[in-house]
């Protein structure tokens, strides 16, 4: 296991690789730099502030200088944010998405898996097919739609829950953001736990398992359950990725000042340094989130072993 | 016999396959509804706009944030600048569409060259364009393509094509998938033997056999197309004003739902009915063109 999972970072090395290299040459393709403000400034101005952040530099040799940093941790001062670095400006976002972005897969899990297994164990009723619709419309309304539709009518016209703002993480600015992530997941997940139990429900150690005299909850519990979790298990990568891409929208529409929100005023601003800091930071998260998923799969199924 | 005659001999067997999957597919009430729906909406946004009395950015002057009425036709209303919210949604759809439908073929020819050539050459260039394939897999897609909205910002054709190439990977893997059983097959090593050029072979017979799970995987791009360019035109990073999206009107709709909730709705009731029904035709495909669910 152990040697699986060095393996494993290892080659994360050479996707970590790519994705900073166009990252990087990507943003400096781009028209238009850091310091193009509403006037311009004087040219001795502008060329001492090119020097102070090495922009003066050949190309190849900023790309170097900025692997040398990031190899020590070091991400680089912010352009537009003075007096941050991107590091600083991460590490205040971060801890604000992790919070919503943990709890919409937590959320997601606790309502999309017993969904799933209910439409799974009332096959072809009523319930399966309102299950099963209200899934397809959690695919097909995208998030950016459900989120301004559950701030209409959740906190404009009933007025429970507060329609945007975070007020330093209060659970009411919460309940809403979370639940606008979640929704898609769920729907996801409620979807691939039904078609995951009722193929599991069809073989041959269930009907042994029935044959014996089990009830149905045990036959469910101690049988069907692992294996039917298997196939969701691995969507959970997918998953993480598709909650924090989301969570970019999410942020801009209710006011959170989490990573996504950087990274889209990043990229607005031409803010290098920022922008790469967040591409870097979030591929790093999803390269070790899908090593984590590997490694839970591995540890629910038996025929999978990591070690050889 | 000449190459005609045995086209027209061979014609019939061919084309029962799809017959069959269309017999399929007619069954399905869903899928045919849904057939239905997105012609009608692709009409209603390509003819549609032709028919109304109002322009893309014609301001009617008496109506500012009209909520939807009968008076000067405005029959979804307009928005904060008085334009008519039916058909600036209709034109949007336009966008929206035809975006999809670009980048959507961008990534079918990317995806079903590079998968064929790979599946079919196999050994070593095959182990390694499928390496690229995982490296480009692993990387956080979502933020990539914002730089490069950032970077050709301007250029909406380039923007299409650049999705369509970030999409192609899924079809690349399917591709591959189909060549690699069907290389073994009787037919091309017949081609083979009556000396046809490996490119031919790949166009020829590989592509066309391989196309079934194909067009199933088409039409369920086509909605993440959409949603990705509606995503990308909700945070100001798609298309630029005048034109307008499903996205940009969403996005605008946000902004005034308190007073004008109909600016928000409008767009995204069209852009919700569209996913679903592709999403409806994408499952009944599968069960049409799907061997095993004969």
């Amino acid at each position: 296991m152990l040697k699986y999972t060095l393996k494993r970072l290892l080659q994360a090395i050479p996707t970590m690789l790519v994705v900073i290299t166009i990252a990087f040459f990507l943003m400096r393709v781009a028209p238009g730099g850091p310091f193009d403000g509403e006037r311009s400034l004087p040219p001795q101005i502008e060329a001492n502030l090119m020097a102070a952040y090495h922009l003066d530099e050949p190309l190849w040799q900023q790309y170097a200088r900025y692997l040398g940093n990031l190899v020590q941790g070091d991400f680089g001062p912010s352009f537009k944010y003075k007096d941050f670095t991107v590091t600083e400006l991460i590490m205040q976002g971060f801890p604000v998405s992790l919070e919503i972005g943990g709890l919409a897969i937590l959320l997601a899990l606790l309502v999309g898996l017993p969904l799933g297994v209910i439409a799974a164990l009332r096959r072809n009723t009523g319930i399966d097919y309102t299950v099963m619709g209200l899934a397809l419309a959690g695919i097909a309304v995208p998030n950016f739609v459900i989120a301004p539709l559950l701030a209409l009518v959740f906190g404009v016209l009933l007025q429970w829950l507060p329609a945007g703002g975070w007020n330093d993480g209060a659970l009411p600015n919460m309940i809403l953001p979370i639940v606008a992530l979640a929704v898609p997941q769920i729907a996801y997940i409620a979807r691939m736990m039904r078609a995951s139990m009722i193929e599991v429900l069809g073989s041959h150690y269930i009907r042994t398992a029935r044959a014996k005299g089990l009830t149905e909850t045990e036959v469910v519990w101690r049988h069907a359950m692992r294996p039917a979790l298997l196939p969701v298990t691995s969507y959970l990568g997918p998953a993480i990725a598709g909650i924090i891409t989301g969570s970019v929208v999410i942020e801009q529409i209710f006011g959170i000042p989490g990573i996504g929100r950087y990274f889209v005023q990043g990229a607005l601003n031409r803010d290098y340094t920022l922008v790469m800091g967040t591409v870097v930071f979030y591929g790093a998260l999803i390269v070790l989130m899908n090593l984590i998923v590997d490694l839970i799969y591995s540890a629910l199924d038996p025929q999978i072993r990591y070690d050889d | 016999m000449t190459t005609d005659t045995l086209n027209q001999t061979i014609a019939p067997a061919g084309d029962s396959l799809g017959r069959d999957a269309w017999r399929r597919l007619s069954q399905n009430r869903a899928a045919m509804v849904s057939l239905a729906l997105l012609g009608l909406m692709a009409l209603a946004c390509f003819l549609g706009p032709m028919l109304s009395p109002w322009g893309l950015a014609e301001v009617d002057w008496n109506a500012f944030s009209s909520a939807p009425t009968l008076e000067g036709w405005h029959l979804l209303g307009t928005d904060a600048n008085g334009r008519d919210l039916l058909t600036r949604t209709l034109y949007g759809g336009q966008i929206s569409l035809s975006v999809a439908l670009v980048a959507t073929f961008v990534s079918l020819v990317i995806g079903v060259l590079y998968g064929a050539i790979s599946g079919y050459v196999g050994g070593r260039l095959d182990n390694l364009m499928m390496r690229f394939v995982d490296i480009m897999y692993s990387l956080p897609f979502m933020f990539l393509v914002i730089l490069l909205m950032v970077v050709f910002g301007r250029n909406i054709f380039l923007i299409y094509a650049a999705i369509g190439a970030v999409e192609w990977l899924d079809m690349a893997r399917i591709v591959r998938g189909q060549t690699l059983a069907l290389k073994q097959r009787e037919f091309i090593e017949a081609a083979h033997a009556l000396g046809v050029k490996d490119g031919k072979i790949v166009t020829r017979h590989l592509i066309p056999n391989a196309i079934g799970p194909v067009i199933v995987y088409v039409t369920l791009t086509v909605p993440k197309v959409i949603l990705l360019e509606s995503f990308l035109s909700f945070l100001g990073l798609g298309v630029q004003e005048p034109l307008t999206s499903w996205g940009v009107l969403i996005s605008e709709g946000t902004e005034s739902m308190q007073t004008e909730p109909w600016m928000l709705l409008v767009p995204s009731v069209f852009l919700a009915v569209t996913l679903f029904c592709l999403n409806f035709l994408g499952d009944g495909l599968r069960d049409a063109l799907d061997p095993k669910t004969r």
